[in-house]
């Protein structure tokens, strides 16, 4: 059964889209929330837990001091109010992933709240005003076996691993976000990737949303246009990159839209996307809504941040975006239609890191918002995970500068760096990429496309110089691409005009 | 406050995961009526200017710094589980989606 | 070598660095002890016997060696089945942790360990510390030393009944609402709760996190104070425990003395609904301390009697959630796994199965106080009777040193008698209560035995939070001047236990 989707254009125009957006950041810090175990990503399995993160009987948590200044310089940087006061609380509910069976969190009494941040879409500023931002712990991950797509469904059994039981996280979350509805989509996506770049700015996680340390959970509502009561919102889950943002929030645009349009009501649930279909899918719809019963967590302290330390942690806040991008603007002398194209591939980080190599502004862009960034479209991932970075961008430039590639060359070296296929050098050794610098090689090249083509000589010499272009051509034919054209050029001239 | 009935008894066992059965649905529904009504004198004083306390101790900001220590071995962890297979805890197929 | 059992703790430890006995008789003598007297006192929930002979033989090569011990050293002890000892059974009294070994040590328990204390075992108690007489627990009852038929208080009523059986000199219990003093009343033993925080809650299985202490229980005042400094003070594993030094209870068990101290006897604790036996010998231990030089006044502490229902709110709640973990995926009993069986259906069979009545009855209580809509009107408005309770310590010790009272309303009754009924069994809670919502120190040390029945009362003394040894000072000082009078502690009167062999 397929569901109904109203067309975008339809559905704005009778509805206004208001999105709740909700990231969770996990933390880089070297130990988790409440205990002493190791962080490191890919661990075999159940090999970082203690009795606190597996929430052994008598077993206590302790807080982590670089996990609260994480937090606090996040909030800081989101603009929030930072708590005087605040304290944990117990979230509780079952579930095999979940130790203690209540999740330590924060409830009506977030570290920061009150903040705001701003986005660029198509050269347009968009303010995105955020709630709250609180620390939690991550829970521990599940394998489950027996079914077909190793998901709950059909599953026999399943095996659960605590080693990322604990792990620190700080949840964000936006207030109501009510944009014109055709930019909506793409105000969440802006908005999400700003947030990654601040992260990395603050050096508070490793924001890979492919390995789940920065997740997005969207919440989609419609309301009729021009009515103020908002509709009925669901979650969406499972949306693991940038694209994805942009692309549930429409999906759930369209198909709340065939709902309410056909005279129904949308149901309040979590939804879960799926990247290759395009479409999300409802969970399981619980019995009963969950009952929390959230109190006071008894094993923890409140938590009271000094305005001193809270000034000094704001101290080292790295540069707000707008600012940041408005120099960076200016340091590489783009137009406001270059930057705003930079900012809208989320690019922005990999020029300044590119140029920071030596690499000109100019050249970064080509290849980062073209060669690359068509790469990344097709292989429906973001830039950033396209396995290609920086380093390699700078080194296929200097080949290119220093003579040893030519554009059409680079861009098959940049084939190679997105397959994998090693380093730069590595590459132009094995496909055998390398322009022909020898010149005897070139001369006798440049000798047989004389004697090839007769006729167009004759038309050079009678004074079409822009015949000689097919000759050039011809060269190029033979060499494969693999020779710098303008020297190619010198050297038909040259000859022709002795 | 209102009594407690048998039904309002049977959600709370489900909440905290506890398969009571009809007997002691019976028994305890009269029972925690009696308590409840019972604690509840605690409105009798508790007015609305009192600050609840959490903790008997002014504590605050009570931290660690950020390091590691030893953790238990994966046969350790595993030591008390009552079913493991390929070093993790197994656990009985699981109906819900997680949260 | 059966007088060895008979010793007090600091006697044995003299004993010892005098070489006139080695830790592994005195540990053989304790065991011979427990092998005589458990089946009808049931004290024990599992007897290390391996063990306690290694630790006992380590700790008599260390001081052979020449090596400097602690005064405690080679004791033997028995330790309240809810502390985790590492690779030793520990059950909470419970069937859903039956077998179960725990990993790691509780912080109580490697102090003990790094004191040279000999761990004989662990005690019985009621289930989850849920309890007032040890009947909650699911593997039967522990019996009153004093008269069989009775019960020994609870939920540490194992760790009591087995220093007054003498099968230990010193035992380790907990306190969340009076399980250590109580069980110390009930059988003329002394039983204090640190202040909250003084001593660690790591590796304690958790009942009500605000209110939970480990302390110590002992036949002499003394004794207790010695045990008190041996596993008190700072915890980095516990974020609730105190940073500041351990408060000087074994100087103060010593000086014993209450000249000038400002006595305040608890208006509202006292009158309707406690034994005459019982307040008998409380006002004659107050007029006692009277005659010692304290002055003794009359104190009022009008918000106590709502600490019993607004405890009965807190703990539930707490303990509903701390005990979600019970859920038969890590450790512990499963029932139910037969591969059909959803995950959520095994954790609610197994916990169906695996806790008892009480347990069962808290939990449902505390979720609903916790629930959404209910929490304003009862875990909220609880929190906020604990703030008027503190405001009545904090006025009262503005004009007194300490608080005394009853430390229960009644002498310990018939195993069985009160089961049926929740609130009457809560009741036994009256006089401890407070302390534990305000986080006090508080002691309950033999006052004699009351007339009725022959059986033990308890003096309770309360001070405030990080004076603890004003309630040792007291207690010693109550303990010297009826010693004078019995010719030695009311031990000393307990009647002969019939041995098994």
């Amino acid at each position: 059964m397929t569901t109904e989707v109203l067309d975008l254009e339809s559905a704005l125009e009778r509805y206004d889209p208001v999105l709740g957006l909700e990231v969770h950041v996990e933390l880089n810090t070297a130990s988790k929330m409440f205990c002493g175990c190791p962080t490191a990503f890919g661990a075999d399995p159940n090999t970082q837990v203690c009795p606190v993160c597996l929430g052994l009987p008598g077993s206590l948590p302790v807080l982590n001091a670089r996990a609260v200044e994480s937090a606090i310089r996040i909030g800081l940087a989101l603009n929030c109010e930072i708590a005087e006061w605040c304290r944990f609380a117990r979230k509780n509910y079952f579930y095999p992933d979940m130790p203690k069976n209540y999740q330590i969190s924060q409830y009506d009494e977030p570290i920061a709240f009150n903040g705001w941040t701003e986005v660029a879409v198509d050269g347009k500023s968009y303010r995105i005003e955020i709630e709250r931002a609180h620390m939690e712990e991550d829970t521990g991950k599940s394998l489950h076996v027996g079914g077909a797509t190793g998901r709950i469904h059909g599953a026999s059994h399943s095996l659960v691993d605590y080693n990322r039981a604990g792990i620190p996280l700080i949840e964000i979350v936006t207030k109501p976000i009510e944009v014109p509805g055709d930019k909506a989509a793409a105000v969440a996506k802006a908005y999400v990737g700003m947030l990654r770049d601040l992260l990395r700015a603050l050096g508070v996680s490793d924001v890979r949303m492919e390995q789940g340390s920065l997740r997005c959970d969207a919440n989609v509502s419609l309301k009729l246009r021009g009515a103020t009561e908002f509709g009925t919102r669901t979650e969406t889950k499972n949306v693991n990159s940038l694209r994805s943002v942009e692309r549930a929030v429409t999906y759930e645009i369209q198909r709340q839209g065939a709902v309410l349009d056909a005279g129904g009501r949308v149901t309040q649930e979590t939804r879960h996307w799926h990247e290759d279909t395009g479409i999300t899918t409802p969970g399981r719809s619980k019995e009963q809504a969950e009952d929390y019963r959230y109190f006071p967590e008894p094993d923890l302290l409140p938590l009271a941040p000094s305005r001193e330390w809270v000034d000094q942690l704001r101290g080292t806040l790295p540069e707000p975006p707008p600012a940041r991008r408005i120099r960076l603007q200016a340091e590489w002398g783009f137009t406001d239609l270059e930057m705003r194209d930079v900012v809208n591939a989320g690019a922005q980080d990999l020029l300044e890191q590119t140029v920071a190599l030596g690499t000109s502004a100019a050249a970064a862009k080509k290849w980062w918002l073209g060669e690359l960034a068509r790469a990344a479209n097709d292989s429906g991932s973001d830039l950033n995970d396209l396995g290609v970075g920086p380093e390699q961008v700078a080194a296929v430039q200097r080949l290119v500068d220093d003579g040893s590639l030519n554009d059409k060359l680079a861009r098959q070296v940049f084939d190679g760096l997105v397959k994998g296929e090693g380093t730069p050098a590595q590459i132009v050794e094995a496909r055998g990429l390398a322009l022909v610098s020898d010149d005897g090689a070139l001369r006798a090249a440049v000798d047989r496309a004389i004697e090839a083509n007769p006729e167009v000589v004759e038309k050079v010499r009678s004074g079409k110089a822009a015949a000689a272009g097919a000759l050039i051509g011809a060269v190029m034919k033979e060499m494969r691409g693999q020779a710098d054209a303008a020297k190619v050029r010198e050297l038909v001239e040259a000859k022709l005009s002795s | 406050m209102s009594s407690i009935t048998r039904d309002e008894v049977a959600h709370l066992a489900r909440l905290a995961r506890i398969e009571l059965t009809d007997t002691e649905l019976d028994h305890l529904a009269p029972q925690l009526d009696l308590i409840i009504g019972w604690v509840a004198q605690v409105s009798d004083v508790a007015a609305a200017d009192i600050p609840p306390t959490s903790h008997s101790l002014p504590l605050t900001n009570v931290m660690r710094p950020d390091e590691n220590v030893e953790c238990l071995t994966p046969e350790q962890a595993l030591a008390g589980a009552p079913a493991a297979e390929q070093q993790r805890f197994r656990v009985p197929r699981i109906l819900t989606e997680e949260a | 070598m059966s007088d060895l059992t008979r010793k007090t703790a600091a006697e044995l430890s003299d004993l010892m660095t005098s070489g006139q006995a080695s830790s592994v008789e005195i540990t053989q003598a304790h065991l011979d002890r427990i092998a005589a007297v458990d089946d009808a006192v049931h004290a024990f929930l599992y007897v290390d016997t391996e063990g306690a002979l290694e630790q006992a033989r380590s700790v008599d090569e260390r001081r052979a060696a020449g090596e400097e011990l602690g005064p405690l050293a080679g004791v033997p002890l028995a330790l309240k089945d809810v502390l985790t000892q590492q690779d030793v059974p520990t059950t909470a009294g419970s069937r859903i942790l039956e077998g179960w070994r725990p990993p790691y040590d509780a912080t109580t328990v490697a102090r003990l360990k790094a004191a040279g204390v000999v761990i004989l075992g662990k005690t019985n108690m009621d289930e989850f510390a849920m309890g007032s007489s040890t009947e909650n627990s699911a593997y039967g009852p522990t019996h009153n030393p004093w008269d069989l038929d009775k019960i020994p208080g609870g939920s540490g009523g194992g760790s009591a009944a087995a220093v007054a059986a003498y099968e230990a000199p010193l035992a380790i219990g907990t306190d969340t609402g009076g399980s250590i003093r109580q069980p110390g009343a009930v059988t003329g033993t002394v039983g204090v709760k640190p202040t909250y925080g003084g001593t660690s809650r790591y590796g304690l299985i958790a009942l009500a996190s605000s209110l939970d202490t480990p302390g110590p229980c002992a036949r002499t005042t003394l004794d207790a104070a010695l045990l008190h400094e041996a596993i008190a003070g700072h915890d980095p594993m516990d974020s609730t425990s105190i940073d500041q030094a351990v408060p000087p209870v074994v100087a103060a068990a010593r000086r014993a003395s209450v000249e000038g101290t400002r006595i305040g006897v608890v208006k509202e604790m006292g009158g309707e609904g406690y034994q005459p036996g019982v307040e008998a010998r409380f006002h004659e231990a107050v007029e006692l301390l009277t005659k010692l030089g304290a002055e003794v006044t009359e104190v009022s502490c009008p918000h106590f009697q709502y600490g019993l229902p607004a405890y009965y709110l807190i703990l539930p709640s707490e303990a509903s959630s701390n005990l979600a973990k019970f859920d038969a995926m890590r450790f512990g009993l499963r029932v139910g796994d037969d591969g059909e069986l959803s995950a959520e259906e095994v954790m609610a069979r197994t916990r169906e199965a695996g806790f008892g009545a009480e347990v069962k009855r808290r939990i449902m209580l505390g979720t609903y106080a916790l629930s959404s809509g209910y929490y304003d009107a009862y875990y909220g408005q609880a929190q906020k009777v604990r703030t008027l309770i503190q405001r009545d310590f904090a006025r009262a010790y503005e004009q007194v040193d300490v608080l005394v009272s009853p430390s229960t309303p009644t002498t310990a009754f018939r195993i069985g008698e009160r089961v049926d009924d929740p609130i009457a069994m809560y009741m036994n809670d009256l006089c401890t209560i407070p302390s534990n919502l305000a986080g006090n120190a508080a002691g309950s040390f033999p006052a004699g035995l009351a007339d009725e029945d022959g059986l033990p009362v308890g003096f309770h003394v309360m001070a405030p939070v990080m004076r603890d040894d004003l309630v040792y000072q007291v207690g010693a000082a109550l303990e010297a001047a009826l010693a004078e009078q019995w010719g030695g502690v009311l031990m000393t009167k307990a009647a002969e236990l019939e041995v098994s062999r």
